[in-house]
């Protein structure tokens, strides 16, 4: 059948903000359908919280909602623009909770509007366990044993059938929220406990233990006329216990006969037929058996997923973009495979590659946490690599993860072989690299498959990479052979020098003059069957290369790289937006990038992808192919944050042109002294500050600048190891706590800062194209200096700032971008404190908050700076329409305030313990994503910041107070006011009677550490947030320690999901939009907002005439 | 490590020097490629590829082993192998041997290491080619001679490879349950999963040689007759199509697989031509013309028949009514037939699908209720 003809309009739901479980790859999805459904003709209507996607680009849609993902935003939505269908498939699991939302409000009926993708039926037979089990048992095939219960006493007595260990999971949480192994009935208790709280249907799965057993997953597709095709197998290399999001997996799976797989086939069409996937995709999850082969369904998601954006990208077929044509009505025999144009995608794609996809972490960012990979997801991103076979694929995962040690090594001494096989035993972060150094050190692959269950197969292809190592680093000479063999098995030449003892310039000079280099195949769906007419690449040393010639003028994009705290999305966002600029000015755009969520790694985005890790190898390879034909006008390094800035110098010393900003500039920045110079020639001052590389040198210098300083190691990004120190004892430990991260060396020295107690922080992002500074925007941080500006809101217009200290902002960014000799991006970090403006931090390249920029204020920042980088000046770019006429540092008085929150994972990560850790933030980023809040003021605009990060503020209930001494006195008035609109305060003793002396009046609540023993009517503070009786809860830290007091107070707040305040300037923000709120949100689409801004532009230039 | 060196050489010149593989020697054949992903023990038994040098394109090939239950017929039948990276190990619990040791006990002479992405975009180009693998000794004849060597080598057009498939006597396996009647199976390279397929569903399974005659065949009273596939050249098999026609004025139901599709054209009247470089995959969209459903198939086909698509047409041969009743999406080959005035149907592609999915089984019902509703209509 082909398309509908009753549906001309269709609501996008989007997934929100970026958290763990939820990533990049619904924004890859998302735009994926929206572009889809435009191209069909269908008005697309699209909300998401989420400024920093592609797909709330206004481009990407006709009316684009930056609002909330509440049922209650969506229904004045549905409203105002009465779509004929809403699709909730692409937008994760809260696009799919928000649509069950929806049925069950009835707000469906009310607008008469149709779940388009998947219905509320199949939504509820994929996600209710109880409901998918009997489905399963019903289609004939197997589940693991379990039990549902709705209370802890219900889960004891189950426990009992079941046994030790068993596994947890609370219904409709995504990323496995809350599950997880129980080894006893303590921890079976307060697993429960918490997955009840987690579940919004309060029940939870409770089930056999499958510990140790292969997974596998399968992406399924199925249209109308009930034709269902496999896309992809997926293998987790981990097995059963660890998260498939936190496990290796590699597609297609790699250990199953045909009959085991067939099988699998087989269950899964019976799956997705049974639960009524009839226009889309779904992803079903097994185990295995690998003594019986008896299998077991796991799980299924009747949606898109975090696997299927991988699949995608692993095969070249792109699940979203047809499971939205699918929903509108077309069939998959009706829908051509965008690789081959000539074939249809009702077909099975087939790989003569292996795709291996290794999970990125951030434990270091939570020391707390306890660092066992389990059930619930934890890692922040991913890399994905390809390669002929399964070790060239794993070894340029491991290194497109640009981290210490993520890579097989082999320096030094391997270690005990017991004691290695013990710890990896254990699931954790980097387990491959213990099980290759176990095996250096003697273990056999029988005795790491009786350690760590992973399949025998996996574990020889380590044992093959190391017999390969040994013939590295045993030969007589490094011949071609040796070399080729080395590279098939995916060695880089860092591995090889170090295997030599050589350089790593060396290796590759010998490797060139041998003649041994990559040839770059081609990802095509169906292992060359067709001819592929999409150039999407990746590099084997393999015979035959498939770039075809172009004589055009070529510009590379360098991406991003896995998502990591620090540097997510936004620098995909720039990257992509580079691409669509340069291409629409003529070049042919090439896009390297590694990590499979993105947009960036679609193959619709450049005209060339090439799939590789963005190491300098790597990178210099692709460059040497593309330089075969055409031109390469140069390599654009300033929008990959880190990971491309990091390549700049290599890449120019190989001779290869920088657009933009120079290498030698970016160092400019970097450089402590080189950059004092350029403020003092700006006239500009930073915060007192020294340099340090060992303990007693800080305290010096600390002691001099004067306590409290900030300190911080070189050439970190998103804040690593970065801390305010109180007094010397602290610097002490500091330096006891870092010690192990070999963070701070000679060659890269602590920075120790001045720490500007109280003073506001502001970010400018602007254009400099050597002679004019276009400002993108002026953003205030609602959080003081101190809070990394990851982690902070901020509000762009800024709301507290005056005139004055605008143009001084503006002037001190065009003194410093004219001083490095900035070309394109730069972000300039401000505080204001007593009057005096403080130059904290310059970075010459795009920040996280570009896109931020350009949704709120309509500056496409991003694509102008693509353009001044290839030579295009500021000027010409207002003349075209390109840059508004008007810079981002005058935002009219009647424009819309835009705040831009962060959103925190600390309720991902406990410790070994079981608790959460702590919620305090600090100068050390540690937030996953953003959301942005846009609305006629500032209180209105918070208030859906709010409600879009942590489903929003309460309108009345209890407030729980208790604040450093230093924050008592700020307390007084926002406390006041919660007062007077009804809410109960609560209070400790301290607390309490400075607010009693003010006239308002607190109950006093015991503290948690007064003592844990219940006395009847007089609960303590930590077991009334348990009970749920607190609403609110503002805590600051007291800041001398690093356990201050109110941590059981901040994490029972998080575990409970109440609102939490630990500073006084998030207060102040909220307590005004506590009133905002009481009426409900308005809602309005960038693309009106784009008319009032033009419409405003018309009216001045009137007046002005 | 070391290894011994091989080359796989085309007719056309082209060299892709690797490392042996299997068994040492030299061995010559059309070279195809195939695309599964998985079965390639399956692959490898299937009588079909006879004569055929099989090209991998999946880069890992033998991580599962081998075992007793997937095999397809009682040996390898490919005339050599090519793979890029063979298992170093044996990784499943049902595996009681080697790939590789398999291969060296067949005697069937294969290469590793070859950019079998390269191989397969050149026969795609080129179409398929006679080629040769050469190891041992024979690595080190001279390019020249080895070209000569594959040059001399038989094409496979015009060739007829049943005698070298087919059982030399026939056999009988019995139905799973109640039977429904003998069936005659023509093994022209019957596989293991057709056979249990048929058995099923009720078929009492009389396995023929290629060679029998009208008369012996009629002689087991069969229910109904079934074509298998095979390898070779539709186009040089007249004897099995002057029988099948005999079958169809018998008016005996008839089903054919593969081999059995062309051989029904043929027996239709239709012709056959050689595809440039054949099917051979496990991820094939078939439509069903009559449901408009599509289908995932396993093919193993480098002759197709030539038959009108879209249109119902007349048997050149006098067999009434015929229509093309399944079509590859990807390349509009023919790969099923239906005869509307006689009981007879066939598909070009595998139902029995091993390697490969499962979509296209029914069609064993749909024969097994064609010789029910005809059984029914004899005695009614």
């Amino acid at each position: 059948m082909p398309k509908r003809p009753d549906i001309n309009s269709v609501l996008v739901i989007g997934s929100g903000p970026i958290v763990i479980g939820q990533a990049a790859e619904f924004d890859y999805s998302g735009t994926q359908a929206c572009r889809v459904l435009r191209e069909e003709g269908v008005r697309v209507i699209l909300v998401n919280s989420n400024p920093a996607t592609i797909m709330t680009d206004p481009d990407f849609a006709d009316a684009t909602y930056i609002e909330p993902i509440t049922w209650e935003v969506i229904e004045t939505i549905i409203a105002k623009e009465k779509p004929d269908a809403i699709l909730p498939t692409l937008g994760g699991q809260t696009a799919l909770n928000a649509a069950i939302d929806l049925h069950k409000h009835g707000i469906l009926e009310k607008y008469d509007v149709e779940l388009i993708g998947a219905n509320f039926e199949a939504i509820n037979k994929g996600e209710d366990r109880q409901i998918f089990k009997q489905l399963v048992l019903d289609v004939g095939a197997d589940v693991a044993k379990s039990y549902i219960a709705h209370t802890v006493a219900e889960a004891v007595e189950f426990a009992e059938d079941l046994g030790f260990p068993l596994v947890i999971r609370p219904s409709f949480t995504m990323g496995g929220l809350g599950s997880g192994f129980a080894y006893d009935r303590a921890e079976l208790i307060r697993m429960v406990t918490d997955g009840l709280h987690q579940s919004p249907t309060t029940e939870v799965l409770l089930e056999e233990s499958i510990l140790g057993w292969k997974e596998y997953e399968l992406e399924l597709m199925r249209d109308t006329a009930d034709n269902t095709v496999v896309v992809c197998s997926i293998e987790n290399v981990d097995p059963v216990g660890v998260h498939t999001g936190d496990s290796i997996t590699v597609a297609p799976a790699l250990t199953l006969t045909d009959r085991e797989y067939q099988n699998l086939r087989d269950i899964g069409i019976e799956i997705i037929r049974a639960v009524g996937v009839d226009t889309g995709g779904c992803n079903i999850q097994f185990a295995i058996d690998p003594a019986t082969g008896r299998v077991i369904v796991i799980e299924m998601n009747p949606r898109v997923s975090r696997s299927s954006a991988l699949a995608s990208k692993a095969t070249g077929f792109p699940i979203a973009k047809i499971a939205a044509k699918l929903a509108i009505g077309y069939r998959l025999d009706e829908i051509p495979n965008d690789i081959t144009k000539v074939t249809p995608a009702s077909f099975e794609p087939t790989l003569d590659y292996v795709v291996v996809k290794v999970p990125r972490f951030a434990f270091e960012k939570f020391p707390a946490a306890d660092v066992r990979l389990t059930t619930t997801m934890k890692s922040v991103g991913e890399a994905m690599a390809i390669g002929r076979n399964y070790s060239t694929a794993l070894q340029k995962a491991l290194r497109s993860l640009e981290k210490r040690g993520s890579s097989f090594h082999w320096e030094g001494e391997p270690g005990d072989k017991a004691e290695l096989l013990a710890v990896s035993s254990i699931p954790t972060d980097g387990r491959i690299v213990t099980v290759q150094q176990a095996m250096r050190a003697g273990a056999t692959t029988a005795e790491v498959f009786e350690a760590t269950a992973i399949d025998p197969w996996f574990i020889d292809q380590i044992a093959l990479i190391n017999e390969v190592a040994d013939d590295i680093a045993s030969a007589g000479a490094l011949d071609a052979n040796l070399l080729r063999l080395s590279k098939d098995h995916g060695f880089s030449d860092v591995q090889i020098a170090q295997l030599r003892g050589i350089a790593e310039a060396e290796v590759r000079a010998l490797r060139w003059q041998l003649g041994v280099r990559p040839v770059f195949k081609t990802v095509d769906t169906c292992a060359g069957e067709f001819p592929a007419l999409t150039p999407y690449h990746y590099s084997s040393y393999d015979l035959e290369t498939e770039v075809t010639p172009s004589d055009r003028r070529k510009v590379i994009i360098l991406g991003s790289g896995p998502n990591r705290i620090g540097q997510g999305i936004e620098f995909d966002y720039s990257c992509v937006h580079a691409s669509f600029a340069l291409s629409d000015a003529g070049f042919e755009t090439i896009m390297i990038n590694c990590n499979p969520e993105t947009v960036s790694t679609d193959y619709d985005t450049s005209d060339r992808l090439y799939f590789e890790p963005l190491t300098l190898e790597d990178v210099l390879e692709i460059i040497h192919a593309e330089s075969q034909s055409g031109e390469l006008v140069g390599v654009v390094v300033q929008l990959g944050g880190q990971t491309a800035l990091g390549l700049a110098q290599g890449l120019k010393d190989a001779g290869v042109p920088i657009l933009g900003t120079t290498p030698e500039a970016i160092d400019l920045a970097e450089e402590r002294g080189l950059f004092s110079k350029i403020l003092a020639e700006a006239g500009l001052i930073a915060p007192k500050n020294g340099t340090a590389t060992d303990r007693d040198e800080a305290i010096t210098i600390a002691e001099d600048i004067g306590y409290p300083v900030l300190v911080r190691p070189s050439h970190v990004l998103g804040g690593r190891g970065m801390e305010i120190v109180y007094d010397s004892e602290s610097m002490a430990d500091y330096f006891e706590r870092v010690k192990d991260q070999a963070i701070i060396a000679p060659g890269s020295p602590l920075l120790v800062d001045r720490f500007l107690d109280d003073a506001v922080e502001i970010d400018i992002d602007a254009l400099y194209d050597g002679t004019e500074l276009y400002i993108g925007g002026i953003m205030e941080h609602i959080e003081e200096a101190g809070i990394h500006s990851g982690d902070s809101a901020c509000t762009l217009p800024p709301v507290t700032l005056g005139r004055d200290v605008i143009d001084r902002v503006r002037e001190a960014t065009r003194g410093i971008a004219a001083g490095i000799g900035v070309r394109g991006l730069i972000n300039v970090q401000f505080a204001i404190g007593q009057g005096i403006l403080y130059v904290l931090e310059a970075n010459p390249r795009a920040s996280r908050t570009v896109p931020f920029v350009s949704k709120a204020l309509g500056i496409p920042l991003a694509k102008a700076a693509a353009l001044v980088m290839v030579g295009r000046d500021i000027r010409s770019l207002v003349a075209d329409g390109m840059l508004p006429a008007q810079d981002g540092s005058i935002v009219p008085m009647d424009a819309p305030v835009s705040v831009k929150e962060a959103v925190l994972p600390f309720k991902r990560f406990r410790t070994v313990e079981g608790h959460v850790v702590d919620s305090v933030l600090g100068p050390e980023m540690r937030s996953t994503g953003e959301v942005m809040g846009i609305d006629s003021n500032f209180p209105k605009a918070f208030a859906k910041s709010q409600e879009a990060a942590y489903g929003g503020l309460p309108s009345s209930g209890a407030v729980f107070v208790s604040v450093a001494d230093r924050d008592k006195r700020a307390i007084v008035l926002p406390v006041l006011r919660l007062s007077q609109l009804g809410f109960k305060i609560l209070a400790t003793e301290g607390t309490a009677e400075v607010l009693a002396r003010n006239g308002i009046e607190a109950r006093v609540v015991r503290k948690y550490f007064m003592g844990q023993e219940v006395v009847e009517g007089e609960p303590s503070i930590v077991e009334l947030i348990n009970r749920g009786e607190v609403d609110v809860v503002i805590n600051t830290p007291s800041g001398r320690s690093a356990r201050a007091d109110g941590y059981e107070i901040r994490t029972a707040t998080v575990a409970a999901d109440k609102p939490l305040f630990t500073t006084i300037a998030q207060l102040g923000a909220a307590v005004a939009s506590f009133e905002a709120i009481r009426d409900g949100f308005e809602v309005r689409s960038l693309q009106d907002y784009a008319i009032d801004r033009a419409e405003r532009l018309a009216r001045s230039q009137v007046a002005h005439a | 490590m070391s290894f011994e060196p091989a080359v796989l050489v085309l007719e056309d010149g082209t060299r892709y020097p690797g490392r042996a593989y299997g068994a040492i020697g030299r061995t010559l054949g059309e070279v195809v490629f195939a695309t599964g992903m998985t079965g390639y023990q399956e692959t490898l038994t299937d009588p079909s590829y006879a004569g055929q040098i099989v090209v991998m394109t999946a880069p890992h090939v033998g991580n599962t082993g081998v075992n007793d239950e997937d095999m397809e017929s009682s040996r390898i039948w490919v005339s050599g192998y090519v793979v890029r990276d063979p298992s170093r190990v044996v990784s499943n619990y049902r595996a009681n041997g080697s790939l590789g040791d398999l291969l060296v006990s067949e005697r069937v002479v294969g290469i590793s290491g070859i950019d079998t992405r390269a191989v397969t975009r050149r026969l795609r180009d080129a179409g398929s080619m006679r080629g040769g693998v050469f190891s041992g000794a024979d690595a080190a004849l001279d390019p020249e001679a080895q070209l000569s060597i594959v040059r001399d080598a038989g094409l496979m057009s015009g060739q007829n490879l049943s005698a070298e498939v087919s059982t030399e006597v026939g056999y009988v396996v019995a139905p799973d349950a109640g039977s429904i009647g003998r069936l005659a199976v023509l093994d022209l390279g019957v596989k293991t999963s057709t056979i249990n397929h048929l058995v099923a569903r009720g078929f009492e399974v009389h396995v023929l040689p290629q060679s029998i005659s009208i008369d012996e065949l009629l002689a087991i009273d069969p229910v109904a007759v079934f074509y298998s596939n095979g390898p070779g050249d539709p186009a040089a098999s007249d004897g099995h199509v002057e029988l099948l026609q005999d079958v169809l004025r018998e008016g005996l139901p008839f089903f054919g697989i593969c081999f059995g599709n062309q051989l029904l054209g043929r027996a239709l009247g239709f012709g056959t031509y050689k595809l440039p470089f054949g099917h051979r995959g496990i991820n094939q969209p078939v439509v069903d013309v009559a449901t408009g459903r599509t289908e995932i198939t396993s093919h193993n086909h480098g002759f197709a028949v030539d038959a009108p698509i879209g249109a119902i047409s007349e048997s050149p041969a006098g067999f009434g009514r015929v229509v093309v009743s399944h079509v590859n999406l990807n390349d509009n080959v023919v790969e099923g037939l239906n005869a509307l005035d006689i009981p007879a149907f066939s598909v070009q592609y595998h139902p029995e699908a091993a390697a490969g999915p499962h979509d296209a089984n029914y069609l064993f019902d749909r024969f097994r209720d064609m010789v029910l509703s005809a059984r029914k209509e004899t005695n009614a």
